[in-house]
């Protein structure tokens, strides 16, 4: 029973349904927020979640890659998320109600009240800092700090991973050159998170929880954190093995799976297989095609959709701010753009000019 | 509790009962905080439980001091901050302390490194410090995440706090830097591997990596400018793979340099807060 389990989710597990999946029980959590946080639903959500956590630990592969060391910061991290992001939502919802009410949120009614910072406080603060000290040390001394053998820079472990918080840019590796996945898009992750409050400055919806005032930077950010970071590292922590292949939770990662390599760039498919005759020599008439699609992708959506379903923004904000705005937009979506093509149609490269390095 | 009674009666009459009759002079705290030279030297505020009292308490502690004498009851409930930030600045002063105790066994150095870590293992019997900056690491990302995660969902990033959320990103990225450089240090096969494909992205650095796209356009004539020896991954290891240089410049970057910086923005971040307003609250 448990292996016919285990067998069935195994073979159900790929990135396609694991992103698939996720996205649609997002999209499900922020449609319905309200009903999302409700005790009963929550509470099947927390079931579910540990009976699935409980099961996997029964099986010796699954426990070995979740209980190493350096893993176990990451499945910590999953139930503080889980809890915070349940929490803040369950705050946001009532705040929302009231505010529907005509009340004021929870935050303004005691926001005009003042109490001493000696003793409450830090009194709060003494004791969260205890608490995480206790933690800190029960932590360290039941788990060894991990310690492999000596460097040996012949010998390349495969996988080769990075430190755990940046595996979801090593898992972009998979979609993009390492010059988008290690430095354009982090570059724009940073850049993005700096512009934010320059882009987004609605000082009336500032200073407590709330969803419905603030549903699209909410949605967007909520995207990011969870899908395009949080789940890229656990697929890249738990679900990656030797070569980079992608393992099933229960599968064993065996070093001699075969993958078929059947991915093609856009010129192959455009040139070779609709044309029917061979890559052109010159290669910006090869790559035009592909230098058109990223052109039109980041200058015509933006003009539509400042006419259309980004209107409002558009006219709150001002053309310089949209500008930004959607152009880190655009930017973020075109990691799950590029994952859906890749998924979908076997697509390498949109651009692909490797005489410069540069493949998009 | 008759019997219990009789039953303690006969310990009142043993041989340690001499020392009962000792009169030793009796400590009180109080008045030593009140009433003696040095007690009344180290704390400037009295010992009643009046306001002003207490308002003395935080603005005469230089460590209390970073809070405001009084804040808004909605700011300080821990429902609304998860105490996130707070707890990502007591961590990081966790990991100073243990990152402290572990300089004195560890040199960085390709030859003593590994063994440094081996020895600090052997020779310090229930030694726990490696552990404790090792988890209190990887616990300051996920409470700095948290923060983060925190302000956003209260919409505190918004004017007047713009600048300050700024800073904070970039403590963050420090945070990340600060783990992803202490990575090497125990010179294992998990930390050389892990920076390999880390820093591995640098060669691809547009311009300044000699894989990134463009860098072949910076040549003079036949001269290339950006190649392995001279790109920015170069720059970062000290060498063209993780060996001695590298770990030599993560020591110093992760003992030194960005702590510094880190500590430097961490001042002007806990003081903007205080600046733009204190802990965000509806207008």
């Amino acid at each position: 029973m448990g292996e016919a389990i285990k067998a069935a989710i195994d073979a159900f597990a790929s990135p396609v349904s694991i992103f698939v999946g996720s996205i649609l029980v997002f999209a499900v959590f922020m449609t319905f927020p309200k009903q999302c946080t409700t005790r009963w639903v929550s509470a099947v959500f927390a079931v579910l979640f540990l009976a699935f956590f409980a099961f996997g630990l029964t099986d010796e592969h699954f426990r070995g890659i979740v209980t190493k060391p350096d893993n176990v910061p990451i499945v910590a991290m999953l139930f503080i998320f889980g809890y915070f992001t349940w929490f803040a939502m369950k705050k946001a919802v009532d705040n929302d109600e009231r505010i529907a009410k005509g009340e004021p949120p929870w935050e303004k009614t005691e926001a005009d009240e003042k109490v001493m910072v000696f003793p409450y406080l830090i009194y709060i603060e003494f004791v969260v800092a205890l608490f995480c000290s206790i933690g800190l040390v029960l932590w360290s001394i039941f788990l060894k700090a991990p310690l492999e053998e000596p460097a040996n820079p012949t010998i390349s472990p495969n996988p080769s991973k990075a430190p755990w918080y940046f595996l979801g840019l090593q898992e972009m590796l998979v979609y993009f050159d390492p010059w988008i996945a290690g430095v354009l898009l982090p570059t724009f992750i940073i850049l993005g998170l700096c512009a934010l409050p320059y882009i987004d400055r609605d000082t009336k919806t500032s200073g407590f929880y709330s969803y419905a005032a603030r549903k699209m930077p909410i949605m967007f950010f909520m995207f990011g954190f969870w899908i395009l970071w949080i789940l890229l590292i656990i697929v890249g922590t738990f679900l990656r093995g030797p070569n980079w292949n992608f393992f099933g939770p229960f599968e064993v990662w065996d070093v001699h799976k075969v993958v078929p390599l059947v991915n093609i760039n856009l010129s192959e498919i455009i040139f070779i297989k609709w044309l029917s005759q061979g890559l052109p020599s010159n290669w910006f008439l090869r790559e035009a095609p592909g230098i058109l699609i990223v052109l039109f992708y980041f200058a015509v959506p933006p003009v539509l959709m400042a006419k259309t379903v980004c209107k409002k923004i558009y006219e709150k904000v001002g053309p310089e701010r949209y500008g930004v705005f959607i152009i880190l937009m655009l930017m973020m979506l075109a990691l799950p753009i590029k994952m859906f093509l890749r998924w979908g149609f076997n697509l390498k490269y949109i651009v692909a000019i490797p005489e410069f390095f540069f493949n998009i | 509790m008759g019997e219990n009674q009789d039953k303690e009666e006969p310990k009142k009459k043993s041989s340690l009962n001499f020392l009962s009759r000792i009169k030793l002079p009796k400590f009180s705290w109080k008045d030593f905080r009140l009433k003696t030279q040095v007690g009344k030297s180290m704390f400037r505020h009295g010992y009643s439980d009046d306001e002003k009292d207490r308002a003395m308490t935080v603005l005469t502690n230089v460590f209390f001091h970073l809070h405001p004498v009084r804040v808004r009851k909605s700011g300080a409930r821990f429902g609304f901050t998860w105490c996130a930030g707070g707890l990502t600045f007591f961590i990081f002063l966790t990991l100073v302390v243990s990152g402290i105790m572990l300089m004195f066994y560890y040199r960085p150095t390709v030859e003593y490194a590994y063994n440094d870590i081996i020895a600090l293992r052997e020779h310090v019997p229930f030694g726990i410090m490696r552990e404790l900056h090792r988890w209190g690491a990887h616990a300051m990302i996920i409470t700095v995440w948290l923060h983060m995660f925190r302000v956003f969902m209260t919409g505190s990033y918004k004017p007047p706090r713009e600048f300050n959320w700024v800073i904070g990103v970039i403590l963050l990225v420090l945070t990340l830097l600060l783990s992803f450089t202490g990575y090497l240090l125990p010179w294992d096969q998990l930390a050389i591997w892990a920076i390999t494909v880390g820093t591995n992205m640098a060669r691809a650095t547009p311009f300044l990596g000699h894989e990134g796209p463009g860098a072949a356009l910076l040549a003079l004539g036949d001269i290339q400018l950006i190649h392995s020896g001279s790109d920015v991954r170069f720059a970062l290891l000290g060498g063209r793979f993780v060996g001695e240089a590298a770990l030599l410049r993560f020591y110093i970057l992760h003992c030194v340099a960005i702590p510094v910086a880190a500590v430097i923005l961490m001042a002007v971040h806990f003081w903007r807060i205080r600046k733009d307003g204190g802990i965000s609250a509806p207008l």
